[in-house]
């Protein structure tokens, strides 16, 4: 076994799908009752079949996420540094042939996000940019890690995948965590998503957590957006990939996301819709499936929504977000890359994790950890 | 009475501060504890910050910090980050986590050795968290360890003690305090600990995640003196065999 890929080869997507909605309730019933459970067992848990047990795993998932993770909700925020990008992709705003003006934060400018971030209270920081390799590159990267290493604890990053010896040249810098997400695992079906820019290399882009697990990162994210096609084989293909991943590269934490595609100025619809009640179901199979992983949920949701999955089992949750370049400060009205769904401050969300009995972590990783 | 290094503890039970619901709470739940070591991530505070609102909740003349690595992968992070804590912090205790494989935590017993005999050398007091390995214990004496932290059963599991075999060898032999860390689900468990000669327990998540952390930490005080009463009272052996009313060894007397 090389890579992923190798493993993904095995899979047959449609083959996969009828397995999944060939699940029964009692497939559903031992996935419950299983002390540990595998793939087979997640199958049953995101099938249509374990829907009449939603509350039955909320309740399961919130028992394993208290004795994990305590509670505690971990705070982060992203800063969005370039809209500047070179690939098509359909459902997103940054997409190469969406004509608005770009930009990509200067040093100062960054500075000037990063003194707002601060006085909302922020410690984790996430930076995310399109795929401009002629302006947002490796050292334009080192840049700004220097710059951002004395003000957060934790720094993130989700932007385009790199090469190993990238990756390898980022983390002396302080780069703690790489997001990135497969967008589908349905091989044509990406093609038709991405048809121009590096990203339209599905295996390049499948690969990557396999170079990041190389390069020795703390921790990686993955998922997939949601509504590009059917969620539950595609939430399927990502535990099938963390699953390879926690064996292989062990030393690494995991981290999932579950984003559901969000409008933007001339955007696509969602080819499948993914209910609030679904999306729940998603979480705590997530949950139930593996107890180590961490979940993650940002402003795309509801306020309504946030307010309530906060017992159900994730770990993190974004709050006052900006998804352009200059948002926090510099340029307000910069393209966008979605709409945020929860326009709430970090100190309201906070607020609002705390009457639920849990407390708000704004640090909980410090860079005299990571010293080799 | 439980020396450690040159500090006698009057409370065999030593607690941690996370995963609690708010830090009021942690403070609250200690202090009921009657804890006197408590350990602390150096990852959680702010330890430039002297009001971090973790640490600012410990200032107790009776509670002692320990300062904890958790997060480093080696042994070289793991002296590094407890260079750091002991200037920040002022003690020279450090709880040695280095527990590279983040899903389960599991102890690399390998670079916690190496890290133990460089910090025991640098003046460090140095409580390393392990597997209930009894060679290891020995390794870890050798290289001027402060105590043993064997494990119970996986991290936050609450699964009590699944390693009791091997803790009753590690205690017999062991010529340093032995406390048993990670995954002490239940004051029966902690008890269980103490009655087969465990110098003192650590416990967070049985405490942190109960619905009443206050409560639930008198309750392994409580537990944890009980505990220990009975290991100085000496157990009566339980007997698992019957007294044969014939005997066959009688004819030797006749």
């Amino acid at each position: 076994m090389n890579n992923f890929t190798d493993v993904f080869k095995t899979y047959d997507w449609d083959k996969t799908k009828q397995s999944i909605y060939a699940k029964t309730s009692a497939d559903v019933e031992r996935a419950l009752a299983a002390p540990k459970r595998d793939l087979e067992d997640f199958k049953a848990l995101v099938s249509p079949a374990a829907a009449p047990y939603l509350e039955q795993m909320a309740q399961l998932s919130q028992q394993l996420t208290l004795k994990r993770f305590g509670k505690v909700i971990q705070m982060y925020v992203p800063l969005y540094l370039s809209n500047e990008c070179n690939n098509i992709c359909t459902y997103c705003g940054f997409s190469f042939d969406n004509k608005v003006k770009r930009k990509t934060l200067s040093p100062m400018e960054i500075m000037q996000e990063v003194a707002v971030l601060k006085d909302m209270g922020y410690e984790h920081v996430l930076l995310v940019t399109g795929e401009a390799n002629q302006t947002v590159h490796v050292d334009y990267f080192k840049k700004v890690l220097d710059l951002l290493r004395p003000h957060f604890a934790s720094i993130s990053m989700e932007v385009q995948p790199l090469d190993l010896e990238d990756y390898e040249q980022l983390t002396p810098y302080g780069l703690n965590t790489v997001l990135v997400y497969q967008e589908t695992y349905h091989q044509d079906d990406y093609r038709k998503h991405h048809p121009k820019g590096k990203k339209s290399n599905f295996e390049y882009r499948l690969e990557t957590p396999d170079r990041l697990g190389q390069a020795g990162i703390h921790k990686m994210g993955l998922g997939v957006l949601i509504g590009l096609e059917d969620w539950r084989t595609d939430c399927f293909f990502t535990a099938l990939h963390l699953t390879y991943l926690e064996k292989r590269y062990w030393q690494s934490k995991y981290s999932l996301s579950f984003p559901r595609l969000r409008p933007f100025s001339g955007g696509l619809e969602p080819k499948v819709e993914m209910s609030d009640r679904e999306l729940v179901q998603l979480i705590c199979a997530y949950r139930i499936w593996n107890e180590e992983v961490e979940l993650s949920i940002s402003t795309r949701e509801s306020p309504l929504f946030r307010n309530n999955i906060i017992k159900l089992g994730i770990t993190a949750i974004s709050a006052g977000s900006k998804t352009n370049p200059g948002g926090y400060a510099v340029e307000p009205q910069s393209l966008e890359q979605f709409e945020i769904s929860d326009e709430r401050s970090p100190a309201e969300i906070a607020k609002i994790i705390t009457a639920q009995g849990y407390e708000p972590v704004w640090k909980d990783w410090d860079v005299c950890l990571a010293t080799s | 009475m439980l020396k450690i290094a040159d500090k006698i503890f009057n409370s065999r039970l030593f607690t941690g501060t996370g995963k609690f619901s708010s830090s009021e709470l942690m403070e609250e739940a200690l202090l009921a504890s009657g804890s006197e070591l408590v350990t602390v991530a150096l990852k959680r505070v702010d330890i430039n910050d002297r009001d971090d609102d973790i640490l600012i909740r410990l200032k107790y003349p009776h509670i002692n910090l320990l300062p904890n690595t958790s997060g480093v992968r080696n042994a070289k992070e793991a002296i590094f980050a407890a260079q750091l804590a002991r200037e920040a912090l002022e003690t020279n205790w450090i709880k040695l986590e280095i527990h590279p494989d983040p899903k389960y935590l599991m102890p690399d017993p390998i670079e916690t050795l190496k890290a133990t005999e460089e910090l025991a050398k640098l003046g460090f007091i140095v409580l390393p968290y392990i597997h209930a390995d009894p060679v290891l214990c020995k390794r870890l004496e050798d290289a001027g360890t402060a105590a043993v932290m064997p494990l119970g059963s996986p991290i936050g599991s609450n699964k009590g003690l699944k390693t009791i075999d091997f803790l009753e060898i590690i205690i017999s032999q062991s010529n340093v305090p032995v406390i048993i860390d990670a995954g002490i689900g239940s004051p029966s468990d902690a008890a269980w600990a103490l009655e087969i000669g465990a110098d003192a327990v650590l416990v967070n998540t049985a405490i942190a995640v109960s619905n009443d952390p206050v409560r639930m930490a008198r309750a392994f005080k409580l537990a944890i003196e009980a505990g220990r009463m009975a290991f100085e009272a000496k157990l009566a052996k339980p007997v698992s065999y019957a007294v044969a009313s014939s005997p066959l060894t009688s004819f030797l007397d006749e």
